[in-house]
């Protein structure tokens, strides 16, 4: 059985369920910012496939937008992350509680 | 040839991606970010099976390159030695499978039902010609708007990692 559409996606669901898990379970925030990363990934291979196996290059176009936005949110996101820190002194969101009633 | 590629790559991306999130030997997140260097690798690596030659280099240049250099900085400036006597929740374990799990039985099912028959022989090739072409011409606001929005996060980025932050 020839590689199709179909093997790609499943890939892609299952990397993607990874990240979502990483981020429910993982309390880092570190490594779950690296599980949104792969979740990021995830949805750039299914974009990719589709765009090969429909024969339309604007998917390929999505995935480059999609990893510029994505760098720049990663820089942002983890300056924001360097704040948190030098103010609480942790990484952990279970300390992170000024939120909470 | 290129079946067992695939099958090589793609075993490989869930592997580290799943060595990313929950590595038995290490709860060290230098570890994890070493491991997603090699999940974004192999992924590229199923790019180029793609034909999406451009953004296969695209992905490892700005992904295991830029971004993660950047995690390493943050992660080496930050000193998380206390993070390894973390135990994890059971309760948010079992929760985050459950949840996980039924994400995941509506995904399978779509795709099961999904009718994905297109493109006997696809022809694409995503050379930087191509990509370049189609993203000066019929994508050219999206591109000029991404530019404006790196510098947004550039002004951003220098404001917050001010030394007072008010």
């Amino acid at each position: 059985m020839t590689v199709g559409l179909e093997h790609y996606l499943v890939v892609s669901v299952l990397l993607f369920c990874l990240g979502l898990l990483g981020v429910i379970v993982r309390r880092n925030l570190l490594v779950m910012y690296m599980s949104l990363e792969l979740m990021l990934n995830a949805a750039n291979l299914a974009l990719v496939a589709f765009s090969r196996f429909t024969n339309n290059l604007a998917g390929q176009v999505f995935v480059f937008f999609i990893i510029t936005v994505a760098a720049a949110e990663v820089s942002v996101g983890l300056a924001l992350i360097v704040a948190l820190c030098r103010k609480h002194q942790t990484a952990h969101v279970e300390d992170l509680t000024t939120l909470k009633l | 040839m290129q079946d067992a590629l695939f099958y090589t790559f793609a075993f490989l991306t869930l592997v580290f991606g799943f060595l990313v999130i929950a590595n038995p030997f290490s709860r060290n997140p230098v570890t994890s970010a070493m491991f997603l260097v090699l999940t974004i690798v192999s992924l590229a690596g199923l790019f180029v099976l793609l034909h999406a030659f451009f953004l296969a280099a695209v992905q490892v240049l700005v992904y295991a390159g830029a971004v993660m250099v950047l995690f390493l900085f943050v992660i080496m400036l930050l000193d998380l030695k206390a993070e390894e006597r973390r135990k994890i929740k059971t309760f948010g374990l079992v929760g985050g499978l459950i949840s996980v799990g039924a994400i995941l039985a509506i995904f399978l099912s779509s795709l099961l039902h999904a009718p994905l028959g297109a493109a006997e022989s696809p022809g694409l090739e995503g050379g930087t010609v191509s990509l370049g072409k189609l993203l000066f011409t019929r994508y050219l606001l999206p591109f000029e708007i991404v530019s404006v929005l790196l510098l947004v996060a550039i002004v951003g980025v220098v404001l917050l990692s001010k030394k007072d932050l008010r």
